[in-house]
């Protein structure tokens, strides 16, 4: 049967587990995924909970249309309460985790309460055990996977694992899996180390049934043909991510030294050609027939050896553009470094850069870094700063708690220099040329993010008719103007909050290709696979349920439209460099603020951000919450 | 000449579409452990390698049947398992050097690739093209050929004025 899957809830203080289906009628509200996770988080974690607590639960699920054979169907999801921002945490990861969490017979898991000593859980096929991790504590996000295949004589084990960060609690700990996939962002690895919780290791040769297999079987050969088509995806498939930096870059979308340059000089090493030399093939996740990462090798120089894989176009930012690292081989053993200690690269990489610009405006000095010099593109300052992060000591321990803490402490007009949203980092992105980018990063109900809502395609200029038919009312095909952006931005929150809650890969839908899988081909897998008659129109509104309702607890835990905005600098410091498009530009407040409006009236949100009683109404979520898992 | 399903372990991105697909074409559902292919994979190495059955010349499998219930196929050349007389004695599975045949986990059957009777699946959603069905003599003039591309790599490397 198609709907036997299940949820399993495990208290790690009493070690008791319950298991329980999950209702159809939960997933005509909420699919899976995401959605499912979202619904969870708002349900059993009450207000005002302490993010690090045993009272915060770990939501981890797979989605609704995981493992079938197209559009990179094995994304899971990670949800609980951020240690960051206090409010939505949810990471989302690729790789092969979440077929097998499947195939070991359940959807979701929701973890809570915490073990007296290290513990990791074993799922396999329909059982879970909480078993002892005392011998893997202190081990790097690699050994870690290695130890527990090895332990279980099974090489086909695939896990969830936190580094020595998520067990130090490091406020930005990811989770990983594989030698790529990071949960990376709302600091999920630090709630799995405050939980005691090393890994999740499932195994399973259980059947995921789906309603209509024939069928299924040859509409996912036409969406990946459909996905195949667009250049988007070709180029990704030879570059990976990092094909967009050379467009950025050039164009003067790319934060340098922290915010004080909008391009990187004399940064051709950075350019996507450079992986040439370090790359062996590419690697993709499940279902996915574009293969995004490069398989790389240092094989000489200051950090070789090195096999990993990777690195994300955001990485190059991280330990590139915002630190002033100029050559590639920094960035990817900066990357691998990361990786091992199981940091987010984002929110390491944009802590060190305002660190570095303090230290050039003299608002911090040698005696509180520990006599680091915290100099523009000093590469040893960058490895040191990682591994005193990921090990919570001297200067590092300051930053290891994030924005929100580090500004505290630091004061002296330090928030100024903080390009952060909610507590959390933005990537290495200039959205001031962009207001419908610098929108989504405001409004994002996790902070500073690009992956809530960024309408990429607004960069391509694309004529009105098109952009019209996509989003169902006009929008300039001027990405420098405000006209029409909040609708874009709205509706790519919907789009994304399903997609995430089916279980693909953003880079699958309207994200950056245009002519990719959106509404009706999602409708029409989750008939095949579920038989569930979803409309289109029905789809945009379980986006909007799930988006509402992740603004509901951002609420509950007292954020408001104060908390939708930019930093200062995006309102005040004009850019300096980039094409004349992008040059001279910085976000107008009003313009922005009246943007805010209409986004919130397309959410059918009042003027302070809050849902109306008739939106509440008619997403049914006027009587959360209903515990119905 | 009968076309061969041809394995270019380098192009493997190791997305397990092929095994899902299988299993999915096979057994009417999702499930790695019941498909006829399986990528064995060295992660920390980055190392993918599908493994399937070769369709060998002189195969193993049909030599070992006690039960004379693996036969070759005359159109596709693919070797199958005649249910009706196979007893599940598993010999084949363990005399395979390949693995190529494997146990359904669910059905206690012996599983093995049937060509999908002269369409397989895996190399029609193969995207990275590790995975294709090609005749002995398009194999034998693509493996010199890569091999001599590497050959002149190695030519233009020495004369660097070429």
């Amino acid at each position: 049967m198609v709907w036997k899957r299940r949820i399993a809830y495990i208290n790690l203080t009493t070690g008791k587990i319950v298991v329980k289906p999950i209702p159809k009628e939960v997933r005509q509200l909420y699919l899976g995924g995401r959605g499912i996770n979202m619904y969870l988080l708002y349900n059993h974690v009450k207000p005002e909970v302490d993010p690090l607590s045993p009272e915060n639960c770990l939501f981890v699920g797979t989605g609704l249309l995981c493992g079938i054979p197209a559009l990179g169907s094995g994304r899971c999801d990670i949800a609980a309460k951020s240690p960051i921002t206090g409010g939505v945490g949810d990471s989302n990861i690729g790789g092969f985790f979440a077929p097998e969490l499947r195939l070991a017979g359940f959807d979701h898991l929701a973890v809570s309460g915490k073990a007296e000593k290290p513990v990791y859980l074993w799922i396999d096929n329909g059982n879970i055990e909480i078993r002892d991790a005392s011998h893997l504590w202190g081990k790097d996000t690699f050994e870690t996977q290695d130890i527990i295949r090895k332990d279980n004589e099974d090489e086909e084990v695939k896990c969830l694992v936190i580094g020595v960060a998520g067990e130090n609690l490091v406020r930005f700990a990811n989770v990983r899996t594989g030698m790529k996939n990071s949960a990376g962002r709302t600091g999920m690895g630090c709630v799995m180390g405050s939980k005691n919780l090393k890994a999740i290791a499932a195994h399973g040769t259980m059947d995921i049934e789906f309603s209509h297999p024939d069928e299924l079987l040859d509409y996912c050969r036409e969406m990946n043909k459909m996905i195949m088509k667009t250049r988007w995806t070709r180029a990704q498939s030879r570059w990976g991510t990092l094909i967009i930096y050379s467009n950025t870059n050039t164009t003067g979308l790319v934060r340098t030294r922290n915010f004080q340059l909008n391009r990187l000089e004399e940064g051709e090493d950075l350019e996507p050609e450079s992986m040439d030399k370090y790359t062996v093939g590419m690697s993709g996740c499940y279902g996915c027939t574009v293969h995004c990462r490069h398989r790389y090798i240092l094989r000489e120089g200051p950090y070789a050896p090195i096999f990993a894989e990777g690195p994300e176009y955001t990485s190059l930012g991280a330990f590139g553009t915002m630190v002033d690292c100029k050559k590639m081989e920094t960035v990817l053993a900066a990357n691998h470094l990361v990786n091992k200690y199981g940091l987010d690269t984002l929110e390491t990489g944009g802590l060190i850069a305002w660190a570095m610009e303090l230290y050039e405006k003299g608002i911090i000095d040698e005696k509180r870094t520990a006599g680091l010099k915290l100099e523009w593109g000093n590469e040893e300052v960058l490895f040191e700063l990682i591994t005193q992060i990921a090990h919570r000591k001297d200067f590092g321990n300051l930053l290891a708690d994030g924005f929100k803490t580090a500004i505290a402490k630091i004061g002296k007009g330090s928030e100024y220099y903080a390009i952060q949203i909610k507590g959390m980092s933005n990537l290495h992105s200039d959205e001031r040329p962009t207001p419908s980018l610098a929108l989504g990063i405001a409004t994002s109900t996790r902070g500073a993010d690009h992956l809530r809502s960024r309408p990429a395609i607004d960069l391509y200029g694309l004529p009105e008719e098109l952009l019209q038919e996509i989003y169902g009312a006009p929008v300039s095909s001027d990405y420098t103007s405000y006209e029409g952006k909040s609708r874009m931005v709205w509706w790519q929150e919907l789009l994304y909050a399903v997609t995430d809650s089916i279980g693909i890969c953003k880079f699958q839908t309207v994200f950056c290709a245009v002519h990719a899988p959106k509404w009706r081909e999602f409708a029409k897998l989750i008939q095949l696979t579920t038989d569930m008659r979803i409309t289109e129109a029905q789809l945009m509104e379980i986006g909007e349920r799930i988006y509402t309702i992740e603004r509901m607890f951002n609420l509950r835990e007292g954020f408001s439209r104060k908390d939708d905005t930019l930093p200062e600098r995006y309102f005040k410091e004009p850019t300096l460099t980039g094409l004349p498009i992008a040059k001279g530009k910085k976000i107008d407040k009003n313009k922005f603020e009246e943007m805010l409006n209409e986004y919130y009236t397309l959410h059918g949100w009042d003027e302070k951000g809050r849902p109306k009683k008739e939106t509440l109404e008619k997403l049914g979520l006027d009587k959360e919450p209903s515990h119905k898992i | 000449m009968q076309k061969i399903l041809f394995i270019d372990q380098e192009k493997c991105s190791g997305c397990r579409i092929c095994e899902s697909v299988c299993s999915l074409y096979h057994e009417k559902v999702c499930n790695p452990a019941r498909g006829r292919i399986h990528i064995v994979k060295w992660e920390t190495a980055g190392l993918y390698v599908p493994m399937v059955c070769q369709q060998c010349e002189i195969p193993l499998c049909e030599v070992v049947c006690p039960m004379h219930a693996i036969k070759r196929d005359g159109e596709t050349g693919a070797m199958l398992i005649d249910y009706d007389l196979c007893v599940g004695c598993r010999l084949c599975v363990m005399f395979c050097p390949f693995g190529g045949i494997n146990l359904d986990t669910k059905t206690g059957k012996v599983l093995k690739c049937d060509l999908c009777g002269g369409e397989p699946l895996c190399v029609m959603f193969c995207e990275s093209q590790a995975l294709q069905y090609l005749n002995a003599t398009a194999i034998n003039l693509r493996k010199r050929r890569a091999a001599a591309e590497k050959f002149s790599d190695l030519i233009k490397k020495m004369l660097p004025s070429v």
